[in-house]
């Protein structure tokens, strides 16, 4: 039961792990990273380059799982500074307070404001002019549909302006012809409902900035949700069938067991390796609503974290990996929307030979200048998470019966206020 | 009704029919029996057969049983092996072409041995062929992503240590409280039975911050320590040692053996039964903890497998052939521990049972 | 899995020497301190000493936290440092305890809380009676007169070693619309079922996968206990023409309870601590139909971007207080059937 070897590695590790630890003669910056896909790989890449050029510097990347490490342990280690030096995060606006501000170790910080200007909004307090990092992916949400499923059932694809109330019809149309399940599917989250109810004219936020969810457009956005989820149109598996967290319905689409996907650009990646040659998937423009035709913007952000020791070198490495070619190659590599203004409009050259793919990223930047000013007044919303969560759990609740309309929006209200009040927001 | 009742009280020394013709109960046995072999390991299998399937085969609908990939081949002329269909003509025929592309409901597709002639196929008179292929760049690809040796060695480390310090001081306790009268030894033993069934999940932040203090945040005593002082632990051994009889210790008194060795010469041997117990279930606990090692350890060189292994579940995709890859991999030390030591650790839980 | 007993025996025989001299070797070392301690501290004493490092870690890693526990319930606000958090006295329970009926969670202000509450009740209730009869089923079927009994209960006890995300893993795919299951529902006529879109159906998988989890165990234990039956007793009874199904309530049951307390016991704190098995299998829906304490508590105060520590302490000091009460009363019944035993 007593190991002789066991225990000689146990003192051995503990002896080496000690040593190293008082060793250190060069800066080593921690940057904890998560992984969609295969972007880490290039972001080490980038920083291997830097590391060869700053000997005295080296960047060590911890890739933790998403959910349980990054959006639960990351605000607690941050909150008893135990955090890292550079982190990805996608909470901008809720952890600001941990963020350093780099303008004073920056060379140009005029580049950053000018590249970076509206994303950096969504990192610090409203009138702050801090510089805590950049954008690793901008995010727009919209729909996909199977062209070829409506190839099949002889039915055109909707051009124009539609609603989705349209869209609805048509995919049904679409499902009933070519014995798909279901017409349509959209991720479980709040965000990706937001973009249709703002269309609708949901306001999300009153005069003074704080939550009112209950206006005529969010119901009735809510409402067709219900009705979806009723009648069969939207595949219940992905908001009914898994509770408590994110779900998404790219499985679902990329067997073409839907006809329309809302989700958002980030998909475009996958979809390339995943669907293949199956069937050609392609991406179409928000519908519309009385308001506005929008999705959401979003994404995910590389910060530099204020308890740092060395926040020079940090600024360092963040700057490197900001320059415009290092950025063009992350973002291209990694089909990432730029998020990086001078980028996107002289356009980043996509890493991919798939027709179907560049004509999807393009698509997507279209749609950047059609989004509606509460879309990025939410984004920018320190609390969008307590919002968007709130509406994802308690419209669950009414599908499966649980709650009524009415009830789930007082009680989307009453969390969003018992958070905002526990947080000290009010 | 007869034959299960005698189904229910049959037992295993219960010789006395000579030579033993079928009945219904054993029939009914046997059954239970291989029925029970396909729900507890069928679903294990499942696990490691899908382990070997590509991403896009794995999020198949409906799910093929064996990992299955399109067969390709190599046709003159292109570049790229293309893949291979076998389509069903309007006249009956049958034939094995390759797509060279696809164009909207029509595919282009040619004769591997004549691929100078187009053939136009619509698409639904074609099924891919697909042979039987293992992934293994799940296991080969995740191995460059994922630092495995100092996984490994991370989980190695907290397993045995946090094992080891879990059996001499939850040991060292229950001697205490089950062969000595001592000022306080209800009170000890009161507070910890009242701690039995609070999961750590329940108090999370409160320890978390206590680790901050005592400065073992990135340690892998961090993760060791605070789980070794188990209640549950103390529990089962104090009430297994509380059947030693007394004596034996007191005829150790005489011959002049020190309290010291009393406890690991005489009690120790003695309640190893109930220590096995408790080693299996601290190997368990510990190996496959993620949670507490997460939140403790936040850079990747003090990473157990667990916390490795759910890297790959990202924001908005999870990259589950991966991570099915490194889960078979996480089994298989756990199994081969269990099949070599199973004898010992059946009857080791089937004795506490008895006395406990 | 099997090991031939030869390899074994003889891994036994090379390993066992080994291992009892590095044992004893340890054992000096530490005796080394204890021996020195005896003469200085009496044999009385020393009974302290081998109590003090559990204690410690105890006291340090258990016992603080949860009087800390005790203190966050009564504070409130998002800092995570006691002495930042104002103090609240006893409201985040009464916000907890505020329903107008508590028969309807949607009348209460924290509805979660009751609806997991309640939710708990029910798993633990079925969970931990399907798991006794199944371990006492297949611990009987195991003590049968069968060949390869070694490897039958290996089988059984193998997926005790899953982690609990493997074992919810391994499920979601079998349980899905278009999983195994439902392709064998299809393939022998039947139609497919939905399970995890439907409160009462969720609950029972819940509840079946979490007994193919750990029924292993506790069969091994009630095996034990089968097979320290007399067999005499059996003889016995057959000579007095008492029929099986009176000889298994009669012999088997009454001789069987004492074990079936130690199985009652740990099954029940393991029913009530659950929570990675059922977070992963379907997070706590569909709704909240499957949502349990241990993941209400975590949910609100770690596993979200809103962290509410006062509640969720609130909650986990209401949990402890009940389980208690409970733990108390089953020293009680326990009581009575060690001396049954004796």
């Amino acid at each position: 039961m007593f190991h002789r070897r066991s225990l000689a590695t146990l003192f051995a590790t503990l002896l080496v792990g000690l040593l190293v630890g008082s060793a250190l003669a060069q800066v080593e910056l921690r940057m904890t990273w998560y992984d969609d896909g295969a972007e880490g790989v290039v972001m080490r890449e980038i920083l291997d380059r830097f590391e060869a050029a700053n000997p005295d510097v080296k960047v060590v990347m911890d890739t933790v799982p998403y959910s349980s490490g990054i959006l639960e342990s990351l605000p607690l280690q941050l909150a008893s500074g135990q955090g890292p030096d550079i982190a990805r995060v996608t909470n901008l606006g809720g952890l600001s307070q941990y963020y350093l501000d780099l303008r004073p170790y920056l060379s140009d910080p005029g580049y950053w404001d000018e590249n970076f200007g509206p994303f950096l909004d969504w990192m610090r307090p409203a009138g702050s002019s801090a510089i805590p990092g950049f954008m690793t992916q901008l995010t727009v949400t919209g729909p996909f549909i199977n062209a070829t499923l409506f190839e099949q059932a002889g039915i055109p694809v909707p051009e124009g302006p539609t609603s989705w109330v349209e869209w609805a019809a048509v995919t049904r149309q679409v499902a009933a012809a070519t014995g798909t399940p279901f017409a349509m599917v959209m991720d479980r989250t709040g965000h990706r409902l937001a973009g249709p109810a703002i269309s609708q004219g949901a306001q999300f936020l009153d005069a003074d900035g704080r939550p009112a969810i209950d206006d005529p457009g969010m119901r009735y956005m809510m409402q067709l949700m219900i009705d979806w989820h009723a009648d069969g149109t939207m595949n219940p598996d992905v908001w009914i069938g898994s509770a408590g967290s994110y779900a998404a319905g790219n499985e679902f689409f990329v067997n073409a067991q839907v006809v329309l996907y809302m989700s958002g650009s980030w998909q475009v990646g996958q979809f390339t390796n995943l669907i293949g040659d199956a069937f050609d998937w392609v991406v179409v423009p928000n519908p519309c609503g009385p308001a506005a035709c929008t999705g959401m913007p979003g994404g995910a952000g590389v910060v530099a974290i204020a308890d740092t020791d060395h926040p020079a070198e940090v600024a360092r490495v963040m700057e490197f990996i900001a320059q415009e070619e290092n950025l063009a190659e992350f973002y291209g590599r990694s089909l990432f929307i730029p998020g990086h203004l001078g980028l996107a409009s002289s356009g980043v050259d996509f890493a991919t030979d798939s027709p179907l793919a560049a004509a999807a990223l393009t698509a997507f930047s279209q749609q950047v200048p059609l989004l509606h000013p509460t879309a990025y007044a939410m984004q920018a919303y320190p609390f969008n998470f307590v919002v968007f969560n709130a509406i994802r759990d308690r419209l669950t609740q009414v599908y499966v019966g649980e709650l009524t309309l009415d009830q789930a929006l007082e009680r989307i209200q009453a969390d969003i206020d018992e958070a905002l009040r526990e947080a000290g927001a009010n | 009704m007869t034959a299960v009742g005698r189904f229910l009280t049959r037992r295993q020394n219960d010789g006395r029919q000579g030579a033993r013709r079928w009945t219904v109960a054993d029939v009914l046995t046997y059954g239970y029996l291989i029925a029970g072999v396909l729900i507890m390991f069928g679903p294990v299998a499942w696990l490691v057969l899908s382990s070997f399937k590509t991403q896009a085969n794995l999020l198949e609908f409906p799910p093929t049983l064996l990992p299955l990939a399109q067969q390709t081949a190599e046709v003159d002329g292109y570049p790229n092996p293309l893949p291979l269909f076998d389509v069903a003509f309007e006249d009956g025929g049958v034939a094995r072409l390759a797509q060279v592309r696809r164009v909207g409901l029509q595919a282009q597709m040619v004769d591997p041995a004549d691929p100078g002639e187009i053939v136009r196929v619509a698409i639904d008179q074609r099924t891919p062929v697909r042979v039987f292929r293992l992934a293994t760049e799940n296991y080969t690809e995740s191995f460059s992503r994922f630092n495995f040796a100092t996984y490994l060695r991370n989980s190695v480390i907290v397993t045995v240590g946090a094992t080891l310090i879990t059996l001499i001081i939850n040991s060292m306790a229950a001697f205490a409280l089950s062969k000595y009268r001592f000022r306080g030894r209800n009170a000890i033993f009161l507070v910890i039975i009242a701690t039995l069934m609070i999961p750590i999940s329940v108090i999370l932040v409160p320890v978390y911050l206590v680790i901050t203090q005592v400065g073992w945040i990135n340690s892998l005593w961090g993760v060791i320590i605070p789980g070794a002082a188990t209640p549950t632990g103390v529990f089962l051994l104090r009430q297994y040692m509380l059947t030693i009889p007394d004596e034996l210790l007191d005829s150790g008194r005489i011959d002049g053996a020190s309290e010291w060795r009393i406890y690991w010469q005489i009690v120790l041997p003695l309640a190893a039964p109930a220590l096995a117990v408790l080693a299996i279930f601290s190997v368990m606990w510990r190996w496959n903890d993620f949670l507490w090692p997460l939140i403790v350890l936040t850079r990747s060189e003090f990473f157990t497998l667990q916390v490795g292994l759910n890297a790959f579940q990202g924001e908005l995709n999870v990259q589950w052939h991966y991570v099915l890859a490194m889960t078979v991999l996480t089994l298989l030390p756990i199994t081969v521990v269990f099949s070599l030591l199973q004898r010992f650790i059946t009857t080791g839980i089937a004795s506490t049972g008895v006395k406990g | 899995m099997a090991a031939t007993p030869n390899a074994v025996q003889r891994l036994n025989a090379l390993a066992g020497d080994g291992v009892q001299r590095v044992y004893a070797l340890a054992m000096n070392a530490l005796g080394l301190i204890m021996e020195p301690a005896q003469k200085l501290l009496g044999v009385r004493r020393m009974a302290y000493l081998f109590v003090l490092p559990n204690l410690l870690v105890f006291a340090i890693f258990i016992l603080f936290p949860m009087l800390l526990n005790v203190y966050y319930a009564m504070t409130e606000g998002g800092n995570l440092y006691p002495q930042d958090r104002p103090f609240v006295g006893t409201a985040n329970f009464e916000r907890l305890y505020t329903c107008t009926d508590y028969g309807d969670p949607n009348t209460c202000l924290e509805d979660r809380f009751w609806r997991a509450a309640r939710n708990t009740g029910v798993f633990v209730f079925f969970q931990v009676s399907g798991m006794v009869l199944v371990s006492l089923i297949t611990s009987m079927v195991l003590n049968r007169k069968i060949v390869a009994r070694g490897f039958f209960r290996s089988v059984y006890f193998y997926p005790v070693l899953l982690s609990p995300v493997v074992v919810a893993l391994i499920w979601k795919w079998i349980l899905q619309r278009d999983g195994v299951l439902n392709a064998i529902l299809v393939g022998v006529g039947l139609d497919p079922i939905n399970f995890m879109l439907d409160g009462t159906w969720a609950m029972t998988w819940v509840i079946l996968v979490s007994i193919w989890a750990h029924m292993g165990f506790y069969t091994l234990i009630l095996l034990a206990g089968l097979q320290s039956i007399p067999a005499e007793l059996y003889d016995a009874g057959a000579i007095d023409g008492t029929s099986t199904t009176q000889a298994f309530r009669h012999i088997t049951l009454p001789l069987l309870m004492p074990t079936m307390m130690v199985v009652l016991v740990l099954s029940l704190i393991r029913a009530v601590q659950m929570f990675d098995e059922v977070f992963v299998l379907t997070g706590g829906g569909p709704g909240s139909a499957t949502m349990l304490m241990v993941q209400y508590i975590y949910m609100t105060g770690f596993g979200t971007q809103n962290p509410r520590f006062g509640m969720a302490a609130a909650a986990s000091v209401t949990l402890g207080a009940v389980l208690l009460v409970a733990t108390l009363l089953q020293l009680r019944v326990g009581r009575g059937s060690e001396r049954h035993l004796a």
